[in-house]
């Protein structure tokens, strides 16, 4: 929708890179982002800009912000994968995935958040600190601890946003950005993605490429993919799917880009589940009946 | 360089089983069996004990050596295995190194297409067993000049795997006896070279090149089938000349393209093997005999005098001569070997199990490059025989210089002149010139067309033999001059008018009656005379056989 709006002239990108760029100081306190990436995201913007007065935008994602978390490598931009061991790390090179947003002139905001080198579920275990989940300051949430007996720190009452691309799904749920890019070896997209109440979409192993993704665990690693919405998810993909030569882990087909269909009735759809997924008593409770 | 065939200098040591010339290990040991190393110009340390261990022992059991060997050699291509970054000799420091090389988080390992041709070229040449499927692992250890901590190896299941070697060695004192041993290959894997590290004793540093990190190495294990340093140095050679045939590897020791670790043990015949050591980082092709067996000979000396061999590791020394433990190996190595999660296997296909519609940039087709393997040296070396009728030893002689058979071809081409008289010259008179001034053959001042014209010149008897090497010698001074102008230029033609000649002869007999007397009374060796005063005559510008003929004509007339 807000690139309709882009293209239509209803909002510049420059007017929406400020936007963005003021909630994420107004949000500084759900420490989200580990660099914020203003003067670059600006230019970013400019040029964006420039594009769409002379019509010639690059395609749905010209002049949307988005976020990257901090295990991919952004050619200039600080690294850290919020540790001590990369503090002062800038890469000369871009993860692909990251080239190719850039390339239909995303706007990157800055590098988000995680549990150190991507190890946890919590992001609560990065040397910057952890990730307060936006909805620790809902109204309802601040009800629940008014009930609550006092003596606890004002400060420690907040949400864990889950991890390790916390601070991606936070950037997310909070507005700061339309999408951004997390990391899934064990979940680490998908679980933020559900604490914090956004689409967190890990493709299939080898669907994206894993060029200047710091690796966990080289043989599961992916890039994943965080939204507000699953179009949009969709979108990205689209962008970012395909073989990569400097990855010898991504499949060769061809990936062509797509929409998903409308949906309005579900009562036909077929949803499989992994029989490990299930708790164990559903399925002994099954084979007996 | 020696060419690559030995003569039996195991014989007469001895640790060595056959011994062919049983009665003669007193005092011939020293002699044969350093034959080779005398004439290399170096004095063997090791010779004392030796002979003195001789005396002692009489009856003593003999040793048996065991010698394999682990070849390291640099693939000849533009760019590294794994990374884009270019492959050069001598470059500036840490200038060819890509993000990949310096091991930058986030950077992946690409297989380069050239490598796998050249591994799988290598393997169909030495009669290997090409593996279809092929994995890659990382071996971990730390050194400063492996960024990754990992080097990226073929540890599980090698590109190819269960070939051989053949090499000639000499038995016995005649070159003709010429025996093939070959040595089984065990595999061929491909790997990645490591950077280099300069050690600075001077600052307490050390310096780190990181342009060699990450080139496409070919490791080629023989099992241990040798047994003395010489084969193993010939075994070497020949996988020299074969890697350079095929193109696949430069393999020049020199500048570090192929770099040799042996395995040694010794045992008595007939008793299970020995505890072998392992003498790493032999770069000289002189000295790779000379390490093997002082290392077999101190291996040796250590059991009779009651020690025991320790399972290490040890370096050549050059200039005592001997080998030495290495200084930073502590206990046994932990590799932890792990299959490379960034490179899928490696398949391979033939025409049978290519799959239909392949891109012919994304497949390797085994019976293609089969196809095009060029002409391996013993090949060539049959051809030579065969075609020019060369001693098989001749053969060798012409394929181990660089250069040398392209200039023996041709001459061959430009002349008329015999090919044996073609070899002839060009091994020893050629070659001898070269090797005196120490040049290559690209650096002979004598151009193939010179030394063809020259011969061609020898062949029509325009000029005799010895006049020919004069020519030579001025050819070989001062460039630009053509055979035939310096033929005319020093008046080197042979006499061309028989009646002329016949009328020195005839009056050198008159002038000599009692040599003629000496002659006709039968004493066939007072002929020389005549024929030496006949071209003392004629300024040494006429044919001694022709002389010979003319004057045989008269005296028996």
């Amino acid at each position: 929708m807000v690139s309709a709006a882009l293209k239509q002239g209803q909002i510049t990108p420059t007017e929406l890179y400020q936007k963005c760029l003021s909630l994420i100081k107004k949000t500084k306190f759900l420490n989200a982002y580990i660099t914020v990436s203003e003067d670059v995201a600006l230019k970013q913007a400019e040029d964006s800009e420039k594009r769409y007065k002379k019509g010639h935008s690059l395609g749905d994602l010209d002049g949307i912000p988005i976020a990257v978390k901090d295990n991919f490598s952004t050619s200039g931009i600080e690294t850290t994968c919020a540790s001590n061991m990369l503090k002062g790390y800038v890469p000369p090179y871009n993860a692909t995935v990251v080239q190719k947003l850039l390339d239909q002139g995303a706007i990157l905001m800055g590098k988000t958040n995680l549990d150190e080198f991507a190890m946890g579920s919590g992001s609560t275990d990065g040397v910057f600190g952890p990730v307060k989940n936006p909805w620790s300051y809902s109204k309802q949430y601040r009800e629940k601890r008014k009930q609550k007996p006092h003596g606890e720190k004002e400060d420690s009452n907040w949400l864990i946003t889950g991890g390790s691309s916390g601070g991606s799904a936070a950037a997310v749920a909070a507005f700061t950005c339309f999408a951004a890019l997390g990391s899934d070896t064990g979940g680490s997209t998908r679980n933020p993605a559900a604490h914090c109440g956004v689409v967190g979409f890990k493709p299939s192993y080898g669907l994206v490429s894993r060029h200047g993704l710091i690796p966990l665990v080289n043989s599961m690693d992916v890039p994943g993919i965080l939204t507000r919405c699953v179009d949009d998810a969709a979108l990205v993909l689209g962008v970012l799917a395909g073989h990569d030569p400097k990855d010898s882990t991504t499949v060769q087909d061809p990936v062509k880009p797509f929409t998903l269909p409308t949906l309005t009735d579900v009562s036909k759809l077929c949803i499989g589940i992994p029989k490990v997924t299930l708790p164990f008593y559903y399925f002994t409770e099954m084979l007996s009946s | 360089m020696a060419a690559p065939m030995l003569r039996w200098c195991c014989l007469g040591r001895r640790w060595v089983l056959a011994c062919i010339d049983g009665g003669s290990r007193h005092g011939r040991g020293a002699a044969i069996g350093f034959t080779s190393s005398r004439k290399r110009g170096q004095s063997s340390v090791a010779q004392q004990p030796l002979i003195t261990a001789q005396k002692s022992r009489k009856g003593e059991h003999k040793w048996a050596a065991v010698v394999g060997l682990e070849i390291h050699a640099q693939i000849s291509s533009n760019s590294k295995l794994f990374s884009g970054s270019q492959v050069h000799f001598a470059a500036p420091p840490n200038s060819l190194v890509s993000f990949f090389d310096a091991s930058l988080p986030g950077t992946l390992p690409v297989l380069n297409r050239r490598c796998v041709e050249a591994a799988v070229m290598t393997g169909l040449a030495l009669s290997c067993r090409i593996n279809k499927k092929s994995l890659f692992d990382r071996k971990h250890y730390f050194y400063a000049d492996l960024p990754a901590g990992y080097q990226i190896t073929q540890q599980r299941l090698p590109i190819a795997v269960n070939g051989s070697l053949a090499y000639s060695v000499c038995a016995g004192k005649k070159p003709s006896q010429v025996i093939t041993k070959t040595v089984r290959i065990k595999q061929i894997q491909l790997e990645q070279d490591s950077g280099k590290s300069l050690h600075d004793e001077l600052r307490s540093q050390t310096l780190i090149d990181l342009n060699r990190a990450g080139v496409g190495l070919l490791e080629v294990v023989l099992e241990p089938d040798m047994s003395c340093g010489e084969e193993a140095a010939t075994a070497v050679r020949e996988l020299q000349l074969i890697l350079q045939a095929l193109g696949t590897s430069q393999a020049n020791m020199a500048e570090g393209q192929l770099r040799v670790d042996a395995n040694i043990s010794v045992h008595h015949p007939g008793e299970p093997l020995g505890v072998r050591t392992e003498v790493k980082n032999l770069n000289s092709a002189r000295f790779l005999a000379k390490a093997i067996d002082s290392e077999i000979e101190r291996q040796i000396h250590e059991l009779e005098n009651g020690r025991e061999i320790l399972n290490e590791t040890r370096s050549f020394d050059y200039k005592l001569g001997c080998t030495m433990p290495m200084r930073d190996k502590e206990g046994k190595q932990d590799y932890r070997f792990m299959p490379e999660p960034n490179l899928p296997p490696l398949l391979l296909y033939d025409t049978a199990s290519l799959p239909p519609g392949a891109d012919p940039q994304q497949v390797i087709n085994i019976d293609w490059i089969r196809e095009r393997l060029p002409e391996l040296p013993s090949e060539t070396r049959e051809k030579l025989v065969q075609q020019y009728g060369m001693l098989p030893e001749h053969s060798f002689a012409l394929l181990n210089e660089v250069g040398l058979l392209e200039f023996f071809q041709n001459v061959i081409k430009e002349t008329r002149a015999e090919p044996k008289k073609v070899t002839s010259w060009v091994l020893n008179i050629f070659l001898g010139f070269l090797k005196q001034q120490n040049l290559a053959v690209n650096e002979s001042p004598v151009t193939p067309t010179a030394l063809a014209e020259l011969l061609s010149l020898l062949d029509r008897k325009a000029i005799s033999s010895s006049a020919a090497k004069q020519v030579f010698e001025e050819l070989w001074r001062s460039k630009g001059k053509t055979p035939s102008q310096i033929v005319s230029e020093k008046r080197l033609e042979l006499m061309q008018d028989e009646e002329a000649l016949e009328r020195v002869c005839h009056a050198v007999m008159e002038g000599h009656p009692q040599v003629v007397m000496d002659v006709k009374r039968g004493n066939s060796r007072a002929i020389n005379k005549l024929i030496g005063l006949v071209r003392k005559a004629t300024l040494s510008r006429a044919d001694p056989t022709v002389i010979k003929e003319i004057l045989e004509k008269k005296l028996s007339s």
